[in-house]
């Protein structure tokens, strides 16, 4: 607690015990009156004070204005319990309210503590804490056990384990030395290590996330809007419809040449006024967004704006992209035919004759070949554009390459009924059998798919540049029904608007790795950018961020949403409901200003609790 | 131009009405108040000093909520 809301406690206090023990003496009249105006005044003096400011300022119509009416009418009509009772409830609300906004305002900011204070700069055998916005690109940082990595950068010197979690939700540390690259935010489990930064302290990882979460909540989404508009018009009908209350029927009455029992009819449209409130709406629907999008970024996913969560809510369709979002996006050896020498020998071979080569097939072959590989094995190469190459290794010929090179150094190739890309082999002209190379599903793929459908997604598709073949194979294995394959990025955006056309209800999601799909990102209902730690275009284009590349949390993702807009409309309805039912209870007198307490305070911090549920997503 | 001040409110309708408040505030293209991170973003008009304006912004702001602050 604050020094604010500790003053209001103590307030609080003292005026409840001031209550109670006049509300028992017997004093009666004047003196009653000078008796409870005591605590009315230690805990209403700055609610009145607000109101009169708020007259002076023509701002009639708010929360004070009404906690003003409703409790010097009921002392007035000689209601004095009532009337202090109901200010003391209603700051008893205030500061719980407070309270609770604080804690959980305090509870996400702890979430997302990647905010890094200082970098360690090496000087003269010194290690000194400086500002990191004061170190330039280039410039050694050292990062100590213990410490967060305050800017990214690449490791100079020594090796560490990092842990991700803040940024990613994943809690298994990465192991990184020299050469690799950190990103700002990870913390530094056991090694000290040396960091060339690459960014500015601005520009890194950490700051753009912490901007991206704090400004998350600027872009309002349509319930809040809708809130907000909602207590423009609510607030004032109210007092209308009070003040209708107070004098109309007594009118009628007298018309009637009835007593018009004015106290009775006052009372009323006050407990009408305390009920009236329309905090728990105004407060606990952008707590639940905000608590959702904290919770959110807590299991690595960032939400742009409380409007794409509710979007992100309505999913009905995802569209994936292939390579780099179900795939791994690297190329590896998955099958070797029809060869008429050892395995490892005749891979050996050809990462050998692709040793000059950095083409990612060549990559690859040389990631599959065991042992170290030696250069000055290989003489004579010669690059054959679109086929592939032939060099002498150990003084053998050897071609590597598609089926057009075998045939032009007079090798007959094998087909092959498996799918990927084949790279044949020929070893002085003879055919020595093939190298099947293919993308790798991701280890969570299928199961996301399955996920998905479980969330309630009614439709996948997967779109690729891919051939045919290798779509299908890679869609069947995932248990997505539909595949658009060879598709150039353009063909890409016009799939999504044609799919975007033939959707009935729901919103569509793409998913993609953030490498040149930015413009079907934007063009989707709702963008989701994966793997993107330290990649700036995917973070810029995607309206929700996955910080690893695991396409489970797509569907995480989505029941997040989901579960936050079932919050947010829970309150919605309950807060209007139990106001709209007490309303007119209060009307026709059934409801007295106990009710009204509860239909004010009590539904706020119900609201309130039910709100800060969405912060815990750990389980969905 | 783009700004973001910490500011300080208690509740959240009165955030609502600051923002409201500032938005209409001479020479503030647009602004947004985020309760939940206390904080208000103002666009400013070209060629307006942000100082000046965010005086006038803090006027505006108190009118409709007394018990408010913005740090600038």
């Amino acid at each position: 607690m604050n020094k604010k809301q500790k003053k209001m406690l103590a307030r609080i206090l003292l005026a409840a015990v001031c209550m109670v023990v006049f509300s028992l003496t017997p004093a009666k009249g004047w003196l009653r009156f000078a008796l409870f105006m005591i605590p009315y005044l230690i805990i209403g003096y700055d609610i009145l004070k607000k109101a009169g400011k708020g007259i002076l300022n023509r701002q009639v119509f708010d929360e004070n204005f009404l906690m003003a009416v409703a409790t010097v009418g009921a002392i007035l009509l000689g209601e004095y319990t009532e009337g202090v009772a109901v200010m003391l409830f209603y700051q008893i609300g205030e500061l719980f309210q407070s309270y609770a906004v604080g804690k959980s305002r305090k509870n996400i900011s702890e979430l997302m503590d990647i905010r890094p204070d200082y970098a360690n700069i090496e000087q003269d055998g010194q290690l000194q804490r400086v500002d990191p916005d004061e170190v330039a690109v280039g410039d050694i940082i050292v990062v100590q056990p213990g410490e967060k990595v305050p800017i990214d950068g690449v490791i100079t010197e020594g090796s560490t384990m990092l842990n991700t979690s803040a940024l990613t939700g994943e809690s298994v540390p990465r192991e990184a030395s020299a050469g690799d690259s950190v990103i700002s935010g990870c913390i530094n489990m056991n090694g000290l290590i040396r960091v060339r930064t690459t960014r500015e302290f601005g520009e890194s990882t950490a700051s753009k996330i912490l901007d991206l979460v704090e400004n998350s909540s600027s872009k309002k989404s349509r319930s809040e809007n809708f809130i907000t508009k909602f207590a423009r018009i609510y607030t004032p009908a109210v007092c209308f419809g009070a003040l209708a209350l107070a004098v109309l029927p007594p009118l009628v009455r007298l018309l009637m040449q009835a007593p018009p029992q004015w106290s009775d009819w006052i009372m009323r449209a006050l407990t009408f006024l305390v009920i009236s409130c329309p905090c728990a709406l105004v407060i606990s629907i952008p707590l639940s967004f905000f608590a959702g999008i904290g919770g959110a970024s807590n299991a690595g996913i960032l939400v742009k704006g409380s409007n794409y969560l509710e979007t992100l809510a309505k999913t009905d369709c995802v569209v994936f992209d292939k390579t780099g979002t179900m795939t791994m996006g690297v190329f590896e050896v998955t099958g070797m035919h029809h060869n008429t020498m050892e395995r490892e020998k005749l891979l050996e071979l050809a990462a050998l004759a692709e040793c000059h080569s950095s083409h990612p097939i060549s990559k690859s072959l040389q990631k599959a070949c065991a042992g170290p590989i030696d250069q000055a094995r290989t003489t004579d190469v010669q690059e054959f554009s679109g086929r592939g190459v032939t060099a002498k290794v150990d003084g053998r010929e050897v071609a590597v390459g598609n089926a057009a090179l075998m045939e032009q150094v007079g090798a007959l190739p094998l087909d092959c009924h498996s799918v990927g890309t084949l790279v044949h082999i020929a070893v002085d002209g003879q055919y020595a059998g093939h190298i099947v190379i293919s993308d790798v599903i991701k280890p969570h793929a299928k199961e996301a798919i399955q996920a998905l459908k479980r969330a309630g997604v009614s439709r996948t598709v997967m779109l690729t540049g891919d051939m045919k073949k290798v779509a299908d194979q890679v869609a069947e294995e995932l248990g997505i029904t539909e595949v658009r394959s060879e598709l150039l990025p353009a063909d890409k955006v016009s799939q999504v608007e044609r799919l975007l056309e033939e959707k009935k209800r729901g919103a569509l999601a793409f998913v993609g790795d953030g490498i040149n799909d930015a413009p079907v990102l934007s063009r989707a209902d709702i963008g989701i950018a994966m793997g993107a730690l330290g990649s700036d275009a995917a973070i810029e284009a995607a309206d929700i961020v996955l910080m690893d590349d695991d396409p489970l949390k797509i569907a995480k993702a989505i029941r997040i949403a989901r579960k936050c807009i079932r919050i947010v409309y829970e309150n919605i309805y309950f807060a209007i409901g139990i106001k709209i039912a007490c309303l007119i209870l209060g009307a026709l007198g059934i409801a007295n200003m106990w009710i009204a307490i509860f239909a004010d305070v009590g539904v706020m911090v119900i609201a309130v609790l039910n709100a800060i549920r969405a912060l815990w997503v750990k389980k969905l | 131009m783009k700004k973001t001040y910490k500011i300080d409110v208690d509740c959240a309708n009165c955030a609502n009405k600051m923002e409201e408040a500032a938005k209409h505030t001479a020479g503030v293209k647009d602004a947004t108040v985020n309760f939940m991170t206390l904080k208000m973003i103002v666009e400013f008009e070209e060629g307006q000093e942000p100082k000046a304006v965010m005086q006038n912004v803090l006027k505006n702001c108190k009118k409709v909520e007394d018990d408010c602050e913005i740090f600038f």
